[in-house]
């Protein structure tokens, strides 16, 4: 099954269009709010990052929505799955209503702990943990050839796969090891974080194209473990 | 029919995006799950402090100091520490460097992945659906959008960042620039030499 998010290799699109250098601009006051609205809400710790991916690749309308449209869409999608709002607050809110405001929850983001928060992140090496890995540098592999994520989701969760189109059933060759990672497919689907070791796998470009532009050119993915087989 | 659009939440709210947002926002604030000036101290991050120009101090650097590459291609994580830069969406750094006859270039084809606390947040034409389609398989072609053509005969790696591994290329020191410092260094590079679809400026320039 195809799907919008994964494009790589796509024909048809139309020019990139570069911009001034120097900090990147929003092009909209309101976009400037769902970023922000965004990194808030997520600092609340209900969902990881591949289900917030998920949930922008499971909208309906992804072709068609602007690039915050989507995380806005996303957004207010998790909110409710996760119980934080409910659907009637979610109608009600949009003819203005809002509920009587309660004090700010001890686990909500304030001000004085954004800068802390936003300069540690949050790691998703998890050294130590999962199997032992199977390739080293060097080593051929082949990906899996379907690209879509063989793990059936727990209920709420939501099918995601980090193996583009483009690269899938493709033999490469394994340029970086990163030890164990968080998986992204199983964090998706609310599955647990399941780390596998994560490499860096170089393809030719001759290898996935058939009008590769240089003979010397490669793509590389990042990609997990149980994607890998042996060539 | 979990695509039927109106299964999902979403769907609930105004079409108009400001007035989407703001419902949403007025929702979230309203039950104590967001702090307004938490909105407003993340916006002044990214606006304001976390940007390209940290990128560039990190180049310039290893462009000065080849120690200091040396460690950098090593653990790039460990050499950005020792310039006070970590954070979000780069909990997982990989410095990749160009030399003659190799060019980097990175992208995210499945969403907009990028190494926010070197660059910021990323350009819209990053997170485009033209970017992110061609960028694996018309590399040059993306270039020349940029105005830039590279040596005949050099090859192109294409970095997708499909996990949480973030990438920064360090581009080739432009001639001319010997005994020049590091906060010289730092006003050549721009941050489209980062991602690879630039080249830096050359000393001469404007």
């Amino acid at each position: 099954m195809t799907h919008p998010h994964d494009m790589g290799g796509r024909k048809g699109d139309g020019p990139v269009i570069p911009e001034p250098d120097g900090f990147a601009q929003t092009h909209h006051e309101w976009e400037r709010s769902v970023l922000a609205l965004t990194l808030a809400a997520g600092a609340l710790g209900r969902w990881s990052i591949d289900r917030s991916r998920a949930a922008r690749e499971q909208l309906p309308d992804y072709a068609r929505l602007s690039y915050y449209e989507k995380w806005l869409a996303a957004l207010a999608d998790l909110c409710v799955d996760k119980g934080l709002v409910s659907r009637e607050e979610l109608a009600a809110a949009a003819k203005g209503a809002v509920p009587a405001a309660v004090p700010l929850a001890p686990q909500a983001l304030t001000a004085a702990r954004v800068a802390p928060v936003l300069a540690k992140g949050s790691p998703y090496a998890r050294p130590g943990q999962g199997p032992a890995p199977r390739f080293a540098p060097g080593d051929l592999v082949r990906t899996r050839t379907n690209p879509d994520t063989t793990q059936t989701p727990a209920p709420g969760g939501l099918r995601h796969s980090r193996l583009p189109a483009y690269a899938a059933g493709k033999v490469g060759r394994v340029l970086l090891a990163h030890g164990p990672h968080v998986f992204a497919d199983t964090s998706a689907a609310g599955l647990g974080e399941a780390p596998e070791p994560l490499y860096t796998v170089a393809f030719r470009a001759a290898d996935l194209w058939p009008d590769a532009e240089g003979p010397a050119d490669e793509v590389t993915i990042d990609i997990w473990q149980s994607v890998l087989s042996p060539k | 029919m979990p695509h039927d659009h109106h299964d999902h939440p979403h769907s609930l709210l105004p079409s108009d995006p400001a007035l989407r947002v703001k419902a949403l926002e007025s929702l979230l604030v309203a039950k104590g799950l967001v702090e307004p000036a938490a909105m407003e101290a993340i916006l002044q991050t990214y606006e304001e402090r976390v940007g390209p120009h940290l990128g560039a101090q990190v180049v310039a650097r290893a462009w000065a100091d080849p120690a200091f590459r040396d460690r950098l291609l090593a653990d790039a994580n460990a050499a950005m520490a020792e310039l006070g830069i970590s954070g979000r969406q780069g909990e997982h750094v990989v410095a990749v460097a160009n030399s003659p006859g190799q060019h980097n270039m990175v992208v995210c084809t499945l969403c907009s992945c990028y190494p926010w606390p070197l660059l910021g947040i990323p350009p819209a034409w990053y997170k485009s659906d033209a970017y992110r389609s061609r960028a694996v398989r018309e590399p040059r072609a993306v270039l020349a959008d940029f105005g830039v053509t590279l040596p005949e005969g050099t090859g192109i790696r294409v970095w997708d960042s499909t996990a949480e591994v973030r990438y920064l290329v360090i581009p080739e020191r432009p001639a001319g620039t010997e005994g020049w410092d590091e906060v010289l260094l730092a006003t050549l590079v721009t941050r489209d030499s980062m991602i690879g679809t630039g080249l830096p400026r050359k000393p001469d320039a404007p």
